[in-house]
């Protein structure tokens, strides 16, 4: 059994790297056939056309495709990145401050959406005929119908712009000031997390609703178990599962949530990082980004599906039947 | 029993502690636990927070046509050797006097001995011809180019006087080197001058944070008077409702120009806001593409449509739009309506608005005349609140007198000016011209709007070869000229729309220069 295991993990792991390498011959290949001429947006009025061949020279786009995707794709593996067309400053140098705005955001957003929706969905699967569940339902519902700007919106309004409680954007960095960093992503991460935890919040439900109706949660109730004790037993690590598989699916949108809210609240993510230079034409910084956020994506939802193949019993007996 | 019932009790407990939990959290984040006031650790009397627009993409004023590096740079960390004071007036800076010679050819500079810069190395007569030179053959901005092309030579007399000979006389060389192109930089600095600053003036950068902000903080020992702020910080917002709220949550000290003139009632209680109203030097002109002369090899052809080389059709579009209806669309009714390429601080101003009023009838009259109906435009606007807006409804107006018109937003600044700058491949595009005295652009035929009149050439360069006098004069029958031709369609003069906290004092009402001098702005 541990050898399935280990091949299934294998087998696994090799379709991670697979869809790696496709992503990143895909991404490179739309970066690069995109239209437009980057010596010429970079020269401007009245470059002449032997300057223009030298500006391509230079940047290596008078090479053959494959030579320059190996390049590239050597070059990630290895840390580098390559450097920005426009200013010249290394992309991960570029990167690598924006990805932790960007991982705080989601991570933040990730914890709020979770730490509520664990306890309403809960409630709402307890108390599905009772007033409290509808009212949960409704609000998912509600909550899964607006938009992540439109929240984000909303927040600045009443506690930045009414209360003057929280700044309404920027962004300070920990290590300068950890409160004002704090205060600076509180709005951003709620406005996030709410959302989330509206879509999360029906799973949560539906996980707790499946236990109520298993044999095992019956048992339970009948040795003397209460409620609460046989749903807290049986019933959260079955949300937990369900959660994780959620989350892994629900990470891409949850990024493209992130970069919304990072231009409602002008945070330095990688979001805005992106569509500034998709604005700027500096095509080799939306490579990279595009890279990192799908791998993270990718390597995310493989690693769940691993330890999903670890710790859940019932796939493992798939298994050996 | 009694335990099942606690235990239902614990259970219940436990939700109800997990929600408590998040509230507790959430509102942990409130620092100060919900007091009012400002949530900002930087917003001490000592700093200063300005909200602007566009943002600079390189540090080097010199380097690019757009205006954002000048705004940050010029006069608060590079200074030049006169300046243009808040009327409009030239005033020393690194040059404490400086004389012309009779013919008006020769201009000799006496520097502030004083003058050093950021690195503690004296402002030289040298180091300053090192920097004209540095505009004259380095690659910098064709614009600044332009400028420096009148400059014959540069004489280093002794280490604090220079002359500089010009190739002909010139009313407006020493007023465009009171701006970008006179820009001093320490010439160790050069090389790196796009990520680093090595300027003479009172602030020095600190940090620039890419599309974020740029700090800049107090020279530690500055020639002259040195800034009343240890720091003084842009932030750059693309969206003029997060500037906004910025502001209204007291982030900002001062929202250098409102992009949201329909916001201005959000600003309205004084005890917390004071709004200056001005105007700027930013022409927002629709640009007509008007194809250059096919006979004339110096000019390039473009690809604009060939009707809009007949003066009928030009008069025509300009008699379709209603401006003063357009100003209250797009700005709320502010800004001052033109009639050509120049602004009510201009030397030279004269209101031409109402050379050809809105007139719909008249307008399909001439475009039936020359021949002109069914026609289609692309209007290609740069991608900026104003100008995609006065696209919409230039669009519309258009349509009443029979043209149609395609829009295509172009993202500003690379897809603007890789598609209109520089390939001219455009009919109507909208974009502000922000320069002052920006008028003798049209004399280049290479610019975008591909206008060529040797008549309107002659009259600039004889203007600006003339005393003052025949400087204005001149530069007012250019105009008009210019305005006769309908080489493009004026809409109006950006206003200088400038908010700021109480206790702000100093911010010119008028923005007469590319640069927010932050020199004269004191907190009270």
């Amino acid at each position: 059994m541990a050898l399935r295991l280990f091949l299934r993990l294998l087998l696994r792991l090799a379709i991670l790297l697979v869809s790696l390498a496709v992503a990143s011959w895909v991404i490179f290949w739309i970066t690069q056939e995109l239209p437009g001429d980057i010596a010429r947006v970079m020269l401007g009025d009245g470059a002449s056309p032997e300057q223009l061949a030298a500006k391509r020279a230079e940047l290596g786009l008078d090479r053959p495709f494959r030579v320059q995707y190996e390049e590239w794709v050597v070059g990630v593996l290895t840390g580098d990145f390559g450097r920005s067309w426009y200013s010249k400053l290394p992309v991960v140098s570029l990167i690598a401050p924006r990805a932790a705005v960007t991982a705080f955001l989601v991570g933040g957003g990730l914890l709020v959406a979770v730490v509520i929706a664990l306890p309403l969905g809960a409630l709402a699967a307890l108390k599905r005929r009772q007033w409290p569940g509808f009212a949960v339902s409704a609000a998912s519902q509600i909550g899964m119908a607006i938009p992540a700007f439109w929240a984000g919106i909303l927040l600045v309004v009443a506690f930045a712009v009414q209360l003057r409680w929280l700044p309404a954007n920027g962004y300070v960095p920990f290590t300068r000031d950890p409160a004002a960093w704090a205060a600076h992503l509180a709005l951003p991460v709620i406005a996030l997390g709410l959302v989330q935890a509206a879509v999360l919040v029906r799973y949560v439900r539906s996980s707790f609703l499946d236990v109520l109706g298993e044999d095992y949660y019956r048992t339970a109730r009948s040795i003397g178990w209460t409620r609460g004790a046989a749903l807290w037993r049986h019933g959260v690590r079955n949300a937990a599962l369900s959660l994780v598989t959620v989350i892994g699916l629900q990470l891409a949108s949850l990024i493209v949530g992130a970069v919304v809210i990072e231009r409602v609240f002008v945070l330095p993510g990688l979001g805005s990082l992106m569509l500034d230079a998709v604005a700027g034409f500096d095509l080799i910084i939306v490579r990279g980004i595009v890279m990192v956020l799908v791998a993270t994506v990718l390597v995310i939802n493989g690693l769940i599906d691993m330890l999903y193949a670890v710790i859940d019993p019932r796939l493992r007996e798939g298994d050996r039947a | 029993m009694s335990t099942n019932t606690k235990r239902d009790r614990y259970a219940r407990r436990a939700v109800v502690a997990l929600v408590a939990t998040i509230a507790v959290l959430l509102s942990a984040c409130t620092p100060g636990g919900g007091q009012t006031g400002s949530p900002e650790p930087q917003a001490s009397a000592r700093t200063l927070v300005i909200g602007a627009t566009a943002e600079p993409t390189s540090l080097d004023p010199t380097a690019d046509a757009a205006v954002a590096g000048s705004q940050v740079m010029l006069y608060n960390v590079y200074e030049t050797l006169v300046k243009v004071d808040s009327q409009g007036q030239l005033r020393p800076l690194l040059a404490q006097a400086w004389d012309v010679s009779p013919d008006r050819l020769t201009y000799t500079f006496q520097l502030n001995h004083a003058a050093k810069f950021s690195d503690g190395t004296p402002v030289t007569a040298d180091a300053v011809a090192k920097n004209i030179d540095r505009i004259k053959t380095q690659q910098v901005a064709a614009k600044l180019k332009t400028v420096m092309s009148i400059v014959a030579g540069t004489n280093v007399v002794d280490e604090d006087t220079l002359e500089v000979s010009l190739s002909r006389p010139s009313v407006n060389w020493l007023y465009e080197m009171a701006s970008t192109a006179g820009i001093v930089i320490n010439p160790a600095g050069f090389d790196e001058a796009t990520t680093a600053t090595a300027g003479s003036g009172p602030l020095t950068l600190d940090r620039w944070t890419p599309g974020d902000s740029i700090s800049l903080t107090k020279a530690p020992s500055y020639w002259g008077t040195p800034s009343r702020f240890d720091e003084v910080t842009f932030r750059y917002f693309k969206d003029p409702n997060a500037m906004n709220a910025s502001m209204l949550s007291d982030q900002l000290d001062i929202i250098s120009n409102l992009q949201a003139p329909e916001a201005l009632a959000q600003f309205s209680d004084p005890s917390r806001f004071t709004v200056l109203e001005g105007t700027t030097n930013g022409e927002v002109v629709m640009g007509v593409n008007n194809g250059g002369d096919p006979t004339d090899p110096n000019v390039p052809a473009g690809t604009g449509n060939p009707a809009l080389k007949d003066v009928r059709v030009r008069q025509a579009i300009t008699m379709a739009i209603d401006k003063k209806a357009l100003v209250n669309t797009t700005w709320g009714g502010h800004g001052v309506v033109l009639g050509s390429m120049t602004v009510p601080t201009d030397p030279y101003y004269e209101d031409l608005s109402t050379l050809f009023p809105y007139d719909p009838d008249k307008a399909r009259a001439l475009l039936a005349e020359a021949g002109a109906t069914n026609l289609t435009l692309r209007l290609k606007p740069a991608a900026l609140p104003y100008a995609t807006k006065a696209a919409q409804f230039i669009a519309a107006q258009l349509q009443q007198v029979g043209i149609t018109v395609q829009v295509e937003e172009l993202q500003f600044p690379a897809r603007w000016r890789e598609t209109v700058y520089d390939r001219a491949d455009y009919d109507l595009t909208i974009v502000a011209h922000v320069e002052a005295r920006d008028l003798s652009s049209f004399a280049n035929p290479n610019y975008y709007w591909r206008y060529h009149n040797p008549q309107f050439d002659s009259l600039v360069t004889t203007a600006d070869q003339g005393t003052v006098d025949e400087y204005v004069s001149g530069m007012k029958q250019a105009s008009e000229l210019l305005a006769q031709d309908a080489a493009a369609v004026w809409l109006f003069a950006l206003p200088n729309l400038v908010i700021t906290k109480p206790g702000i004092t100093g911010v010119p009402t008028d923005a007469q220069s590319l640069s927010f001098d932050t020199t004269t702005i004191a907190r009270a």
